[in-house]
């Protein structure tokens, strides 16, 4: 395997032009240094991103934050100006692993991983985030949603990176949250996962919804029916109950040790209404 | 295979050595630097016996690679003990008996002092939230999580 650490975007991009083989970026290395461990991967070339100062970096920008896909979930962390925007973002990524792993792990490295239970993916589908891809052709923004196309695969060409993620500014009476469920309180990985974002009007009727799910479909999903329960309503118990029912509707989750269909369904009923309740509370803060 | 040449620092001392690309940290500090205080448990990020400092962050060594040093500073167990006089932290772990068979103890210890530089008056939960992803089989955590609050204490000049 051959390593190198480019000091700028083009150098990397030049290099993974240069690859005829297996190539894969290391960011953080929480994922793929286990896959590496595990011959599941094989690469010729390994691109280590973290010398690009760009990706180091969170940048205001038109009212957001752009984060390099070298921040880790510690920097995330402790942005204040990132907590206080979009809350629920950095809570799900701060649920992601241990402090040691908190040290490494990233936000575009949670994204490409392309696992339907990320954590992060959910809290940032509902933020309206878009992810910055870098290729030979310079760069185009896409929705974070559009990135993961299955499990483990994403829609990057060849010789493309992700270079940042963007969290949009936030509108007046807005609130975003994220909440899973595990087993126990640490250390483990979402049985469900559910993303909210809405915002409110000054009569308190809901204007803009939107309603992510994570771990019960091979990719993340966006509900549009969940978010149109809490669109025109006050958030009330009447509309809660039909977010629950639209957001159980929607999974299609496989069966494994973590859960059942049946379990992550129910659960993904109460789990998303307990986040709106939070988003809401967020929203008149 | 021709191996990398890496220069980096040690426990405050510069050290270079050669690896293969696909080389662990963690495998390079225990074979090739014979600092063997780091132990590998899972080899995948979850047991936190690995656990170093790198750039002044706790990270699992068995997550980094040995190449990524270049540059950087790492601190390791064998570095917390000035000469014979043990760290607060390793003495309040004897004290209290906070380890039985030991192989997580280096973790527990590296993880705890990197607690305690940036927060040196933890609560019982956020002793026990940031040692998560630090296990041990042995003891069942409550006098690991003493000794760290007493060691915490001390270390304040509360004694």
């Amino acid at each position: 395997m051959r390593f190198e650490a480019p000091t700028s975007v083009d150098a990397a991009i030049k290099l993974l032009e240069g690859e005829p083989g297996v190539v894969r970026i290391l960011a953080g290395g929480t994922d793929v240094l286990v896959q590496l461990r595990y011959g599941q991967v094989e690469p010729d070339l390994m691109v280590d991103i973290k010398r690009i100062a760009a990706m180091r970096s969170i940048d205001e920008e038109d009212g957001g934050y752009r984060i390099g896909a070298a921040v880790s979930g510690i920097e995330i962390g402790a942005h204040a100006g990132l907590r206080k925007l979009w809350p629920g973002v950095v809570e799900a990524m701060e649920l992601i692993g241990s402090t040691q792993i908190q040290g490494r792990a990233t936000l575009v490295g949670n994204l490409c991983n392309a696992s339907p239970a990320a954590d992060s993916v959910p809290a940032m589908v509902a933020a309206e985030a878009t992810c910055r891809i870098f290729g030979p052709n310079g760069h185009r923004d896409i929705p974070v949603h559009n990135l993961a196309s299955a499990p483990g695969e994403t829609t990057l060409g060849r010789a493309e990176l992700v270079g940042s993620i963007y969290l949009p500014s936030r509108r007046p009476n807005s609130g975003d949250a994220y909440l899973r469920f595990i087993p126990r309180t640490e250390m483990d990985i979402a049985v469900v996962g559910t993303g909210v974002s809405l915002e409110m009007d000054l009569d308190g009727v809901c204007k803009n919804a939107r309603v992510a799910l994570g771990a019960v479909a091979a990719r993340v999903l966006l509900v549009d029916e969940a978010a149109s329960a809490l669109i025109g309503s006050r958030v009330d118990a009447a509309a809660l109950e039909n977010l629950s029912h639209a957001a159980a509707a929607a999974c299609s989750p496989i069966d494994d040790k973590r859960g059942t269909k049946e379990f992550r369904t129910k659960i993904t009923g109460v789990l998303v209404r307990r986040t709106a309740q939070i988003a809401l509370q967020r929203s008149q803060e | 295979m021709t191996q990398t040449h890496v220069s980096t620092i040690v426990n405050g001392d510069a050290v270079e050595f050669l690896c293969e690309t696909d080389e662990t940290l963690l495998d390079v500090l225990r074979d090739r630097l014979t600092l063997t205080g780091s132990k590998e448990g899972c080899g995948s990020g979850d047991c936190g016996a690995c656990s170093i400092l790198l750039d002044n962050r706790l990270v699992c060594s068995c997550l980094v690679l040995g190449v990524e040093a270049q540059d950087r500073e790492i601190e390791t167990i064998e570095g917390m003990a000035s000469g014979d006089e043990l760290h607060p932290l390793q003495r309040k772990f004897i004290e209290h008996a906070a380890l039985q068979c030991g192989i997580c103890t280096p973790g527990f210890l590296i993880a705890a002092k990197a607690l305690l530089a940036q927060n040196p008056d933890p609560t019982e939960t956020e002793v026990r939230y940031w040692l998560a992803g630090n296990l041990c089989r042995c003891t069942g955590y409550d006098k690991i999580i003493t000794a760290v609050i007493d060691a915490a204490a001390e270390m304040r000049g509360n004694v």
